[in-house]
């Protein structure tokens, strides 16, 4: 019985899935929706990725000076933290707070909508609601991380430099020489993909979870805990095949 | 897929209808819930569907509109075969269509004024601020809450956001209204007022409605037919005057409530 309902489960997030790209590539678009759904996701959670990517910038540095310092490669610090910022810890940052911060916001916005009805009324009044509420949600999510990716390693950077100064007075242009140095193109833009499918499945994950929530406050709870909690498994799967696919490409 | 309604042999001569039901089947697991039900809907005509909770009022409506799918049977909108539908046709007819939800489902991040102007640009592609405010407070003023327009649902009772409700389907000019339980939760004299205005709507914007109730004196005020819902099918039907001289078992918690 459970596996049965699995089944329909994968099914319906099939449907969904098929349903959003018929929407999204047939006029008309949502452009205002989607240009309004970008402002929101991308105000609501740049603080919040500042601020907590500027710590963990402070605290990979101030915890991976002594294991270099014990081989006498003290310098080698900033390569190793703009390396290990670019690649993997700014858009592991960006996923899962945005997973915390959108995920249960999307999901509990489209469930309370889903459990008032809000959403049926669109649909019986021909407004199209899967084109404005779900198209121009993901489509947001999946534009805005990437930018909010470059704006996380920015200021995980700068923690790290604030850090390395302390220790050893590195200034800002001999610290960002070496994080040149270090940090490639495709760095850059492997980061920014992959942190465009993380925003795909925050998106996703949270539309679908809201918009097929069940009825009362308990549904709304339920969905949005839902959307948090797969939309992080998800950052962690998409985060692991895109370092598969990436081997394939370096040296 | 439109198409001519025929009309039945027991249905009145001299009106067209404008919805027909037959023969509809509704389950939900092992959970019958609509079971043979047959029904028509004239033209100008208020047809109050009387049931208790739970037996089907309305999952009909929603099957009407197509928010839920039939298992079996035949529903005629407008000359449209509902089932059949694409979601453009679907789109088409919901144009002509108006649903008053039991709880409102007014969009509670917009205010009055963009909860009814949000079908209009969406529907019809009106833009001009001048255009949308003439229909908007013509349609504030069918319902007598001009003096809401800036207001947030949050900020309104339960009557005022019923009546913005229906404003919101009436800004569209439908043919047909589907009233779902319009006087639940509310107290005699706002549920009275809703009453007047459910008739208002028919004699000023001539539309055939559906009212979805278990409410009597809603059913005694709006109704020209009553159709009593019991187990999913259709038992009785007449006028409240025929119906309350039946005298019928069924019915006889509804008439000494």
């Amino acid at each position: 019985m459970r596996f049965k309902l699995f089944l329909a489960r994968l099914a319906d997030i099939y449907k969904f899935t098929k349903r959003f790209f018929k929407n999204a590539l047939v006029p008309p678009y949502e452009i205002k929706e989607i240009l309004k759904q970008c402002y929101l996701v991308g105000n609501k959670s740049l603080f919040l990725i500042a601020f907590t990517s500027f710590l963990a910038g402070i605290v990979f540095t101030k915890q991976s000076r002594p294991s270099l310092a014990s081989f006498g490669a003290e310098s080698w610090l900033p390569s190793l933290v703009s390396q290990a910022v670019v690649r993997s810890l700014g858009p592991l940052i960006t996923g899962l707070i945005c997973a915390g911060k959108l995920g249960s916001n999307i999901g509990a916005e489209l469930a309370s909508m889903q459990v008032t009805e809000q959403i049926d009324a669109m649909e019986v009044s021909g407004t199209r609601p899967f084109s404005y509420l779900i198209v121009s949600r993901v489509i947001a999510t999946t534009l805005m991380l990437p930018i909010l990716v470059v704006f996380a390693d920015v200021m995980a950077l700068l923690g790290s430099l604030v850090m390395v100064n302390s220790i050893n007075n590195t200034g800002f242009v001999l610290y960002f020489n070496e994080v040149a140095a270090v940090v490639s193109l495709l760095d850059i833009t492997s980061s920014m993909v992959k942190s465009g499918f993380f925003g795909f499945a925050i998106g996703m994950v949270s539309c679908y979870a809201g918009y097929h929530s069940g009825k009362g406050t308990t549904g709304v709870g339920k969905s949005a805990n839902t959307a948090v909690v797969v939309s992080m498994i998800f950052i962690f799967v998409v985060d692991l095949m895109g370092l598969q696919i990436l081997n394939l490409f370096r040296p | 897929m439109k198409e001519q309604i025929e009309t039945t042999a027991e249905v009145q001569q001299d009106v067209k209808p404008v919805a027909r039901v037959r023969h509809l089947y509704k389950s939900f697991g092992d959970r019958k819930v609509l079971a043979d039900l047959n029904l028509d809907l004239m033209e100008r005509e208020n047809l109050v569907i009387l049931g208790k909770s739970g037996s089907g009022k309305s999952v009909l409506i929603k099957c009407m509109v197509g928010l839920l799918k039939p298992d079996s049977g035949e529903i005629n909108i407008l000359g449209y075969d509902v089932p059949t539908l694409s979601t453009h046709e679907l789109n088409e007819l919901r144009l002509q269509v108006g649903f008053s939800f039991q709880g409102s489902a007014l969009y509670d991040s917009m205010s009055v004024r963009e909860n009814l102007e949000f079908p209009l640009r969406r529907n019809l592609g009106i833009l001009q601020r001048a255009k949308l405010n003439e229909l908007v407070m013509k349609s504030l003023e069918d319902v007598g809450l001009e003096s809401a327009i800036n207001l947030h649902p949050a900020e309104l009772s339960g009557g005022m956001k019923k009546r913005i409700g229906i404003a919101r389907t009436l800004i569209l000019n439908p043919k047909i209204m589907l009233y779902d339980e319009p006087t639940a939760g509310l107290d005699p004299e706002t549920a009275g007022e809703i009453n007047e205005l459910i008739l208002s709507v028919r004699d000023k914007y001539h539309t055939a409605s559906i009212i979805i109730t278990h409410d009597i004196s809603c059913a005694r005020q709006v109704s020209d037919r009553i159709v009593a819902l019991f187990d999913g099918r259709n038992k009785l039907e007449g006028t409240f005057k025929q119906l309350k001289e039946q005298n019928a078992q069924e019915l006889q918690s509804f008439f000494n409530y």
